[in-house]
């Protein structure tokens, strides 16, 4: 089941002779179960594709849909609500809100909605990332890596039916960057999409499907075998 | 590393079965260094003659074989001594490559491409290998080849860069051909 659709998106910053092609018809579907990575050069446009993906900025031409439902149809209040609930976030830089607590930044896209039980299941998702005890703390009483694992876990609770994260594994040590890839493939395994952006292979590695961008288009993709394919290999 | 040093620090562990060394070699390597039998008894015969193993009394036709005090000192100068960057076999990545850029007509960037490409799907199998549980000496093997697949990617992401600055020169002709006019 196709969740997330890419349809020959083009994305141009500015006009004139100023203006900067930032993405150059890309086409990507990302399907319920399905990890894809995505890796390029800096400035090849992957911040790009993944914004809008996400609904945050949209295309110059062509089109996204998220569930069927092209996000440009959505009106402003309609798509936030749709983002809270249905896209889960790890930016670049982490936008952890410092006035709250680790759980209370967590369970805020659940508390929007009014969605009852938010403090349990924020605990449970800072434990799943390895945060058992930080409940409380507020963000400028942790580390960097520990902050990352906070907005990881406030991207995964809930029903989150697609993934995006941008550069998620950046500020953290091997061992930590590879738990957070362990945690998103089984988000992904249990029925979520996701995409993720990396510069590190080995975290890129985690992927069913790895598409290199290049001056913004896909230059090429490197899909992992299906079981099947192994099993006919002879 | 040597099948030979292999098979010695596997009887370390106590005298074994030509099949059941086989069997404990392709453990210990995770399946991706697959021996045959006929390589085994080929280096259990040249271990024998070098005084490093010797045979035991056979035991319903199949013969086990142990290791040496003579064996034990070389499987401890073994695992005492540092491998030589240079004692491994050449990489044929860099070599085609370098080739490429130097041989018209050819698309490097293209062959950058397909290589990165091909590596990236090596390490997804690996990963998934990863993702499986396993005993830590298999996962470190692991870990080793995921690592050297990492490394080709970035040396191959490195070429990629160098490659859009990049103005060939002159193919130097050797001296002492005649370039027909
Ligand atoms: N808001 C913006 N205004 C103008 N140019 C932008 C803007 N955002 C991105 N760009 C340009 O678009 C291109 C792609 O950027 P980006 O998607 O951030 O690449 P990446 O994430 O791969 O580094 C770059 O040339 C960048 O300078
Ligand atoms: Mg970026």
């Amino acid at each position: 089941m196709t969740v997330l659709e890419v349809r020959d998106v083009h994305r141009v910053h500015g006009t004139g002779a100023t203006s900067v092609t930032a993405l150059d018809g890309i086409s990507l579907t990302v399907g319920a179960g399905e990890l894809v990575a995505v890796m390029g050069p800096s400035g090849s446009g992957k911040s790009t594709l993944l914004n809008l993906a996400g609904g945050l900025d949209s295309p110059t031409r062509g089109q996204v849909l998220v569930d069927g439902t092209s996000l440009q149809s959505l009106s402003r209040k309609q798509l936030a609500a749709w983002r809270r609930k249905r896209i889960g976030y790890v930016f670049q830089d982490l936008n952890l809100i410092a006035s709250l607590t680790a759980a209370e930044n967590v369970a805020l896209p659940l508390d929007l909605d009014g969605v009852r039980g938010s403090r349990r299941q924020a605990e449970e998702a800072l434990t799943e990332v390895g945060l058992d005890g930080y409940a409380d703390r507020f963000p400028d009483e942790m580390s960097g890596g520990q902050q990352q694992r906070v907005a990881v876990a406030r991207a995964l609770i809930g029903e989150r039916r697609l993934v995006l994260a941008d550069e998620p594994t950046g500020a953290l040590d091997s061992r930590t960057g590879e738990a957070v890839l362990r945690l998103l493939r089984s988000k992904v395994d249990d029925g979520a999409a996701a995409v993720l952006v990396t510069h590190d292979a080995r975290h890129a590695a985690w992927a069913d499907r790895v598409v290199f961008l290049r001056d913004g288009v896909v230059a090429d993709v490197s899909e992992r075998d299906q079981p099947e394919e192994l099993l006919s290999t002879p | 590393m040597s099948v030979k040093h292999g098979l010695l620090a596997l009887l370390e562990r106590g005298p074994m079965y030509g099949y059941q060394l086989r069997a404990a070699f392709d453990s210990a390597t995770g399946g991706t260094w697959p021996l045959n039998i006929g390589q085994v008894y080929t280096t259990l015969a040249r271990l024998e003659r070098d005084d490093l193993v010797a045979a035991l009394p056979e035991n319903e036709g199949q013969r086990p074989y142990e290791i040496t005090a003579h064996g034990r000192d070389e499987l401890k100068k073994w695992f005492t001594t540092p491998v030589q960057r240079g004692d491994r076999p050449r990489d044929e990545v860099a070599i085609k490559l370098a080739l490429a850029i130097t041989t018209p007509g050819v698309d490097v960037a293209k062959v950058v491409m397909t290589q990165r490409t091909s590596t990236m799907r090596t390490l997804q199998e690996y990963t998934r290998l990863k993702a499986q549980p396993g005993d830590l000496p298999w996962l470190l093997v692991l870990d080793a080849m995921i690592f050297q697949a990492e490394a080709e990617l970035r040396w191959l992401d490195h070429c990629e860069a160098s490659l859009v600055r990049y103005e060939p020169q002159a193919v130097p002709v050797p001296a002492d051909v005649e370039v027909p006019r």
